[in-house]
């Protein structure tokens, strides 16, 4: 079974607002595909429809080879979900939620050792609401984990995480990835998508923008890779002159920033670094800034994505 | 089977760690019996005590108190709580299925209610010595009866109500009239004949007159109509909860 989850014109309406207009995408085994795009773009409602939690108005859906609508126990027992608005009993405990969850499937995994590889193992006896937010989406994610799936949706996993635990979330992840599971998750953060994920589908407006690899997507883009750094003494006039392909320098006070369209053999800054060093000229503060799904999604919709 | 255990196992745990509802429930009562039981001592011929022995009505009474605390309160706080927190949305991605959620609740709020009447009849039986005419087994089918018939509301208001406070706040209008009116606070023959002619459309008036009359030893066949409408509330209760049960 290569596609795990086939999606086909799938299209859904709240009164008369459109929150998905019509997509269609695949998830292969052993990927972690992500749709990203700002709040109301369609993505949990999409991840909605696929789990089973809401009707499509139109479309066809296969999730693991089943319709969701009417897979029932089957689509359960096989994905594992961690859903964007969910909760656990207040006075509930670590371990008892996984005791408790691990009991309603007929095979699970044993839940002492998923404690350890979530970092939670001194949390065991700790109740649900004095878990950090970081640490109740590892919980969730346990809980997503428990009865071995072959599939875990993921819906905004990070949201409202700090960098530190966002990073061990991503690390754990791709952990998910390696023993070989299929990931499906939501994200509004370009950059989680860009680091975390094998393919990318841009949503905005209910509608897919792009899907694919994001490098491929922002190799696409054409974007410039500018050079930004400081010389130590000025640049010899015609300097980029010597830089092959299309080149531009900008004087900024002190500042140098040379840009150039990424349709380079050579990267820009290592022609850059030894143009330099062959003139016997000094640097430092040298950085150089690469286009990101971010610049991605401002091309595609003209807009910054924020929140 | 072996979610149901678990499911009630935890459940259990958890109604024990809210001290709200197990002092409802389980302490509650017996500060009732004691305010009350010293205020009934010092009257020797104690008033409108539908039995012999004034304390001995009060028992009855307080098991009807209970039932409708923990079916209005206990049931419809839980439900409503989870569903409106997501919790029952976590569960539904789960093979579990929505009986055996309610059929959780059912057990431990019932075994809940049973220990808070038990722990009622000893404190009766040890300080205030009270008669107890009937037979156990009656009363505990009497007993079992009136508490099942009472969770139906519960789950039924939890399903109906857009969110968890409004259930509450309804609950709590539904109860206190029927604690004060259905006799399972004071007796109802101390209330002016309107009165006791509202309290006849309370649910709670035919558990304190089942209970009272099966405490005393008087046989089911007298109690006919307080047996009818709790079995029609229990059938109504289940077949209505199961239809109003909501995820989300």
């Amino acid at each position: 079974m290569g596609k795990i989850v086939q999606v086909n014109g799938l299209r859904k309406c709240y009164g008369g607002t459109v929150a998905v207009d019509e997509i269609s995408f695949e998830v292969q085994e052993g990927e972690i595909f992500g749709m990203v795009g700002p709040n109301g773009a369609g993505k949990t409602t999409t991840i909605e429809c696929l789990e089973g939690l809401r009707k499509p108005d139109a479309g066809t859906l296969r999730v693991l080879g089943v319709d969701p609508q009417q897979a029932g126990q089957a689509l359960c027992l096989q994905a594992g979900m961690q859903l964007q608005q969910s909760n656990l009993p207040d006075r509930l405990k670590v371990w008892e939620a996984l005791d408790l969850y691990a009991s309603f499937y007929p095979k699970s995994v044993d839940w002492n050792e998923l404690l350890i590889r979530l970092g939670l193992e001194e949390k065991r006896n700790t109740p649900f609401a004095k878990l950090s937010g970081g640490q109740k989406q590892r919980l969730f994610i346990a809980l997503a984990l428990i009865h071995d799936p072959v599939l875990v949706f993921l819906d905004e996993l990070t949201t409202g995480l700090d960098p530190q635990a966002r990073h061990a979330i991503w690390d754990m992840v791709r952990d998910v990835r390696a023993r070989g599971k299929t990931v499906l998750l939501t994200t509004h953060f370009m950059e989680e998508a860009e680091r975390l994920c094998d393919r990318v589908a841009i949503l905005d407006h209910g509608r897919i923008v792009a899907l694919d690899t994001p490098e491929t997507l922002i190799r696409n883009l054409g974007a410039e890779e500018r050079v930004v750094f400081i010389p130590g003494r000025p640049l010899p006039p015609g300097f980029e002159n010597s830089l092959s392909g299309k080149v531009q320098l900008e004087v900024q006070g002190e500042r140098v920033v040379i840009h150039s369209k990424n349709d380079l053999q050579v990267p820009l800054v290592s022609e850059v670094v030894n143009l330099l060093a062959s003139q016997g000229i000094s640097y430092h503060d040298l950085r150089t800034e690469q286009p990101s799904l971010e610049d991605v999604f401002l091309s595609l919709t003209g807009r910054e994505m924020r929140e | 089977m072996k979610s149901l255990i678990k499911m009630v196992w935890t459940e259990a745990k958890l109604f024990l760690r809210e001290p709200v509802g197990a002092f409802f429930t389980l302490l509650f009562p017996l500060i009732m019996l004691f305010i009350f039981g010293t205020v009934y001592s010092n009257i020797p011929a104690g008033p409108g005590s539908g039995g012999p022995g004034g304390i001995g009505s009060l028992i009855p009474a307080f098991m009807a108190m209970v039932i409708g605390i923990t079916g209005l309160m206990a049931i419809t706080i839980t439900m409503a709580t989870y569903r409106e927190n997501g919790i029952l949305r976590r569960l539904r991605t789960t093979p579990v299925s929505p009986l055996i959620v309610m059929a959780a609740q059912v057990a431990v709020v019932f075994t809940m209610t049973a220990l808070g009447t038990i722990l009622l009849i000893i404190a009766g039986k040890l300080v205030y010595h009270v008669r107890f005419d009937g037979s156990l087994l009656s009363l505990a089918a009497g007993f079992i009866l009136a508490s099942l018939s009472f969770f139906g509301i519960g789950f039924i208001l939890a399903g109906i109500m857009p969110t968890a406070r409004t259930a509450q706040v309804v609950a709590m209008v539904l109860l206190y009239p029927m604690l004060i009116l259905s006799g399972a606070a004071w007796p109802r023959e101390l209330m002016p004949a309107a009165v006791q002619k509202v309290s006849a459309f309370l649910p709670l008036t035919y558990v304190v007159n089942l209970l009272r009359g099966l405490w005393f030893g008087q046989a089911w066949g007298e109690h006919l109509l307080d047996v009818g409408v709790l079995s029609a509330m229990l059938l109504l209760g289940v077949v209505i909860s199961v239809k109003t049960f909501r995820w989300e």
